[in-house]
């Protein structure tokens, strides 16, 4: 046996995760996943008005907190069989592709940019030569020499100051960095300005969502914007215009930043998309819903079998039966009582603390399946999915970053490529591409329908007597999210959060396979033991958030995180 | 000066969500002068980029296992707050080390940092306060309160304020629009409405 690992906890994520990874000969041979945190939201539910489960689910997690507050909503109206005014479903699309954008860029530049990039490095660049570099990739206003400049002079400033301590755990100068000075001091220019950029897409949630963090806009039924054309209280032409001003601002930076910088990573950074590619079935919902009863969507979506595009199954309404009935949890390797896999209306939360166990309980995330199978989630298996579902605006992006990767790259880099840690980073910023187009056209659909005179955002529901079931889902950022419900007499009776990164970061299921997060880490080269970046670059690619997987209370273990290596 | 007043916490792990009780409480109690906001933080990261951003003042209420007497409120500031974030100290430490650590390197970050914090005595699930630190929310609504007025923000009570006119800008609490009234007769009828 080799040397073990054990990383806890993963850094520049929400929640608490915890990494072991046996490593023999340079190389993962084994890893385990676990969440270290116990997560009891369900419970909390139990008894309450379906109503408010918005307002109290959304406060599991402080990265997504518009996904659930819909993901609820959709399964109370699911249980209730509503139909949901088209207003409504296009606010809550604006927010949940703002949402997006926002989430990927953050992602890429403010929390895994430094698994790639070397900060330190980029003091050896010549800014005129990086401004070269990037004005002959993109059309961008930021990419001047005057401003690369400028961005070295803060830059030399704040190293000089010992001040790049406040990013924890940045690995500066480790073997495994590979950009040349310019790429890096071009990605933090780019990280600066992202910083900015960001702000538009959270403007967008606000001004819709009412309140940011945590939006206060949604209910059962529809949403409680009030739309008029005279008046400045409510959603009317001025805010409208607002918007579209900072959708144009973040399609120019997805377009001609982040799509391109992430091709340029990827260029020089070729040789990792031979690892993490783990689990490759990919499951994705549909998700833009585009008329009142979820039947027609802009964002197709479905299940591919073992990385065969061919095996598409589309998931076509908030109504699938092949969705519906595919889904199902086990505790057999983790701390709830139980093992068999059971489907989420007859999940169980009891739970059952032993310590790691190896080979038997060792994480508070349970382990989903999709007809008995673990899958991936997330903006690789979207993408993969619109692919094979003939998305033309996907086809343009994914091909225009590839093509761009191999001109960089000099040799052809194809799709299969994708099925990769940096796979996963490409997948996101053809995602956000399509999706800020999409938050175009969403925009203008629904100017249209409140010109045609359409003001409605709410229908009233009614809960019957006896008992309902409804399951709700939507395409998050991190892939497919559901909520699943059970109400009696109007009261829940049981309540189950599937989410992205239990599918991802879930322990070994029933039958003792692998986990995405775990498969994904064997085979990764480890260069340094006790600088174990490279299991931290595939963890990161997930973009792991796993407050709402698990809760936020451990805080007394030790001052930084640990690295062992034994 | 612009000054935010951040409350952060979980408000669904009973003390874990005692600054944002804290934050709501003094939004209650005080009228807030131009340029000063209150913000339910939430379980918020990244989102509070935005209205962090080039401000003069950061005042953050929060739960802070310090290892001290449940319901002690601790007060913190300047310098010692980002090493404080940094230490592990507070269940938030992630996502506000981050956001202040990437607002300082676009240099735009707050001016000056005050930490309010109370040692929480239970994190389990729950959406009430324990009583032993719901008693001490008064306690951190007026170290606040004091901070701010060192600093030359002065708060005035506000109730009577509010009820004839509110602030331009800050629209009174009360319906948005027709559900939240309709919603509101109907809460309290469900048992009886259910039915059909």
């Amino acid at each position: 046996m080799g040397q073990r690992i054990t990383i806890d906890p993963i850094t520049r994520i929400e929640g608490h995760l915890r990494i072991d990874c046996e490593v023999d000969g340079g190389k993962v041979k084994k890893a385990w996943s676990s969440g270290q945190m116990w997560r009891g939201v369900e419970l909390i539910l139990l008894g309450r008005d379906p109503r408010d489960a918005w307002a109290i689910t959304q406060r599991i997690c402080g990265v997504c907190t518009t996904v659930h507050a819909i993901t609820s909503v959709r399964a109370v109206e699911n249980a209730l069989k509503m139909e949901v005014p088209l207003n409504a479903q296009y606010i809550r699309n604006l927010i949940i592709l703002a949402h997006a954008v926002h989430d990927h860029i953050v992602h890429f530049y403010h929390l895994s940019a430094l698994d790639w990039v070397d900060v330190v490095s980029a003091l050896k660049a010549d800014p005129d030569a990086t401004s070269r570099l990037a004005e002959s990739l993109s059309s961008w206003q930021g990419n001047g020499k005057f401003e690369m400049r400028a961005v070295k002079e803060r830059l030399k400033g704040f190293v000089d100051g010992g001040q790049l301590g406040i990013f924890t755990n940045g690995y500066w100068g480790h073997p495994a960095m590979k950009l040349p000075p310019e790429v890096n001091l071009l990605a933090v220019a780019h990280y600066l300005q992202a910083l900015d950029v960001q702000r538009k897409a959270n403007k967008i949630v606000s001004i819709l969502g009412s309140k940011t963090p945590h939006i206060q806009n949604v209910a059962v039924g529809g949403v409680s914007n009030a739309i008029s054309t005279d008046s400045y209280s409510t959603l009317g032409v001025e805010r409208l215009l607002a918007i579209k001003g900072w959708i144009d601002e973040l399609a120019d930076f997805v377009k001609n930043v982040y799509l391109i910088d992430v091709a340029a990573v990827g260029a020089f950074y070729a040789d990792w998309t031979k690892y993490g590619a783990g689990v490759t079935n990919y499951l994705a919902v549909p998700d833009i819903p585009l008329d009142t009863k979820g039947t027609q969507f802009a964002l197709p979506g479905g299940y591919i079998a073992n990385k065969d595009l061919g095996s598409f199954k589309p998931i076509k309404t908030f109504n699938d039966d092949f969705w519906a009935k595919g889904v199902e949890e086990s505790s057999k390797h983790s701390w709830y009582e139980g093992s068999k896999a059971l489907h989420p209306y007859k999940g169980e939360t009891k739970p059952q603390y032993t310590d790691f166990k190896d080979d038997g309980k060792y994480s508070w995330l349970k382990s989903p399946t999709f007809y008995g199978k673990p899958a991936q989630v997330g903006p690789l298996s979207r993408v993969l999915c619109m692919l094979a579902a003939g998305h033309e605006p996907t086809k343009k992006y994914a091909t225009a970053a590839l093509d761009t990767v191999s001109a960089l790259a000099k040799t052809k880099v194809g799709l299969d490529a994708m099925h990769s840690t940096i796979g996963r980073h490409a997948a996101r910023a053809v995602s956000c591409a399509v999706q800020v187009d999409m938050l175009a056209d969403q925009w203008q659909l629904l100017v249209n329908n409140i010109a045609k005179g359409d003001v409605t955002t709410f229908n009233k529901p009614v809960f019957p007597k006896g008992e309902i079931m409804g399951q709700g889902y939507h395409e998050a950022p991190r892939g497919a999210l559901s909520h699943w419900v059970v109400i009696d007499n109007g009261k829940i009776k049981n309540y189950q959060c599937v989410v992205p990164s239990t599918w991802n970061a879930c322990p070994r299921n029933e039958k003792d396979e692998p986990g995405p997060y775990e498969a994904s880490i064997a085979d990764n080269p480890i260069a340094d033991p006790e600088r174990p970046l490279e299991v931290l670059r595939t963890v990161h690619s997930f973009d792991p958030c796993i407050a709402c997987a698990i809760h936020v209370t451990d805080t007394e273990n030790g001052s930084a995180i640990t690295v062992k290596a034994k | 000066m612009r000054a935010i007043i951040l409350g952060i916490g979980n408000t669904i792990l009973s003390d874990e969500g005692v600054g944002v009780h804290a934050a709501e409480a003094l939004r209650a109690a005080y009228a807030l002068p131009e340029g000063v906001e209150v913000i339910d933080g939430g379980t918020a990261g990244m989102e509070l980029l935005d209205p962090l951003a080039g401000i003069d003042l950061l005042l953050v209420l929060d739960a802070v296992k310090a290892k001290r007497a449940p319901g002690t409120v601790i007060c913190l500031v300047g310098k010692e707050v980002p090493v404080f974030f940094r230490s592990k100290l507070s269940p938030h430490q992630v996502s506000i080390c981050d956001v202040l650590a990437s607002l300082e390197f676009a240099g735009d970050p707050p001016k000056d940092l005050v930490l309010i914090g109370c040692e929480p005595l239970s994190l389990e699930l729950g959406t009430e306060l324990t009583p032993t630190v719901a008693e001490k929310v008064p306690e951190m609504v007026a170290a606040a309160v004091e901070q701010l007025a060192a600093r030359g923000i002065k708060l005035e009570p506000c109730q009577d304020i509010v009820e004839a006119a509110p602030p331009p800008g800050r629209p009174k609490a009360g319906p948005v629009n027709g559900l939240r009234a309709e919603r509101a007769e109907v809460t309290p009828s469900l048992g009886e409405g259910v039915g059909g």
